[in-house]
């Protein structure tokens, strides 16, 4: 069975439809990536396959006995309040809680874990900074430091390259695309269409029109040539 | 000066006194910071009011220990006005500010109209402000409190990490697998004893202030959350130490006292971080 499963699932909120009918699954080791437009529902979809809001209609099924604490999620946008005192290590670390269970204190697996992936987003030498006074980009890396923690199966990512420089975020779909390769699946929001054409298995277009299929289907498709030239047109002018 | 407050010291019931004012100060200030940042502190302040209600009510039906009365009260409030909170913004807040006023105003009333007490004032006042003096506690309450206070630390310390974690970022907490909802709930319960324990040593009007000043004090100067919650702790149990010390050697109201001296701290770390922020851009 398919790792996540979505059946005629419509989105909304306060019964006003964003999407309707969508249908997709997403196995073990694929790299989904989401495209549309701004305002198109994609940040929406994310939340409800992470069971953070209700769908208006149908289902999600969770296969091969995946769990809540399996995942790990970059938010699209993270509201931390101006005053929250916390440093980098404290909030990488707490991407370990799902783990714990209902463990009261974080083993030394756990900081070893922290420590690595904080190594890997190249954010170790902010460990004792203040989260909040750093640059989007840092926040950034930050908050992907604590989605790998979190993970074993799948991460989510909405968006994970807004604000990092060019050089980051080669680096940070290199990383996503290792990750991948190690048996991570990832799901993955992106308006970059070129680096979804590059390493994405799977293309999920939400809009006017749906798509669901793999890469090399969506290039073909007609809402795949549609929207590709219109990217294309717009980045050209 | 010095022989008075020795003499004072020697006293067994002097040194309970201390002893339980330092526990209760102690553990007001561990969840200042998530009442702060979560936007609990209104909790808080409802609460009070209806502790105050609960207070009132104990006192006309004449329990012995109107802790067996006020605390499943407010723990019950906490829990409701929690969920009520979470679920719609706006009407939670209306609807703590009715239940808060109108637990008050029925309190009141209460005590106006059923109480035998003959200095009717000075028991509200007492209620609203705390006692006269912490020397006043009862010996049970003194009991309760001690044990309470050691509860709600150890639970403190237990959930830290999940206390973080859903106090940083909730909805990466609820995706990634933590019971959020359980959490919120030991947070509730403990704010619920937080307010009820500070309330014998400040009084009802004042407690919020017991909670929330030293963690506010601490987040002026430190900038991680560990370093916030001890500093805020070690804080909280100084002021309450020396507002106790003072209010015994100068008969001032010890509650007021305690809180002129929060005020006073704040006042200290406000411009510590002005200075340390100023020298760090
Ligand atoms: N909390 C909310 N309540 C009501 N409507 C909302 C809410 N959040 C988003 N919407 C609406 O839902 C629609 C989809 O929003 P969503 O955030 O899912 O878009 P998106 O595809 O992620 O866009 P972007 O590319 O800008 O991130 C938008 O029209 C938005 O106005
Ligand atoms: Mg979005």
């Amino acid at each position: 069975m398919a790792l996540l499963t979505v059946k005629d699932l419509t989105l909304g909120y306060d019964s006003r439809e964003i999407v309707s009918d969508l249908h997709f699954s997403v196995n073990a080791g694929d790299y989904l990536c989401i495209i549309g437009e701004n305002g198109s529902g994609k940040t929406t979809l994310m939340r409800t396959l992470l069971h953070l809001q209700s769908p208006m209609a149908g289902q999600i099924l969770a296969g091969d006995g995946l769990k809540l604490n399996e995942i790990g999620y970059l938010p699209q946008q993270t509201i931390v309040q101006k005053d929250f005192p916390a440093s980098v290590s404290e909030i990488v670390l707490s991407g370990c809680q799902g783990r714990c269970g209902l463990r009261p204190f974080y083993g030394k697996e756990e900081k070893k874990l922290a420590k690595e992936n904080m190594v890997r987003m190249g954010v170790s030498n902010l460990a004792g900074r203040c989260y909040r006074e750093l640059s989007g980009g840092q926040q950034q890396r930050v908050l992907l430091a604590r989605a790998l923690c979190a993970t074993r199966k799948v991460l989510l990512l909405d968006e994970p390259v807004s604000g990092l420089d060019p050089k980051v975020t080669a680096d940070m779909y290199e990383l996503i695309s290792k990750l991948n390769r190690e048996g991570i699946t990832i799901i993955m929001i992106s308006h970059d269409i070129s680096a979804a054409m590059r390493y994405a298995t799977h293309i999920l277009h939400i809009g006017d029109s749906v798509f669901f299929g793999t890469r090399d289907e969506y290039l073909r498709s007609d809402a795949g040539r549609i929207f590709l030239s219109q990217k294309e047109g717009g980045e050209n002018t | 000066m010095i022989d008075k407050l020795l003499m004072y010291l020697s006293y067994p019931f002097v040194q309970n006194a201390l002893i339980v004012g330092v526990l209760i100060a102690l553990c007001s200030s561990l969840l200042g910071v998530t009442l702060v940042l979560k936007r609990f502190s209104f909790i808080g302040d409802g609460l009070s009011h209806v502790a105050f209600g609960a207070m009132c009510i104990a006192g006309v039906v004449g329990l012995t220990n109107d802790m067996l009365l006020i605390l499943p009260v407010t723990i019950v409030s906490a829990v409701l006005l929690l969920r009520k909170g979470q679920r719609a913004k706006i009407k939670g807040d209306a609807a703590i500010a009715m239940i808060s006023v109108g637990a008050m105003a029925f309190g009141y009333l209460i005590m106006n109209v059923f109480s035998t007490s003959s200095n009717l004032t000075g028991d509200v006042c007492t209620t609203l402000f705390g006692s006269m003096s912490i020397l006043t506690l009862r010996r049970s309450t003194v009991w309760i409190c001690a044990i309470l206070s050691v509860v709600v630390v150890i639970i403190f310390v237990l959930f830290y990490n999940k206390i973080f974690a859903i106090t940083f970022d909730e909805e990466f907490a609820i995706a990634t697998g933590t019971n959020a909802e359980r959490y919120n709930l030991v947070l509730a319960v403990i704010i619920a004893v937080i307010i009820v324990l500070g309330m014998n040593l400040v009084g009802s009007l004042l407690v919020s202030a017991l909670v929330i000043f030293p963690a506010l004090s601490a987040m002026r100067v430190f900038r991680s959350f560990k370093s916030v919650t001890v500093c805020s702790a070690v804080l909280s149990v100084v002021c309450a130490m020396s507002g106790m010390i003072i209010s015994i050697l100068t008969g001032t109201p010890v509650g007021s006292t305690i809180v002129a001296v929060d005020v006073g701290a704040f006042a200290v770390c406000y411009v510590i971080g002005w200075i340390t922020g100023g020298a760090r851009k």
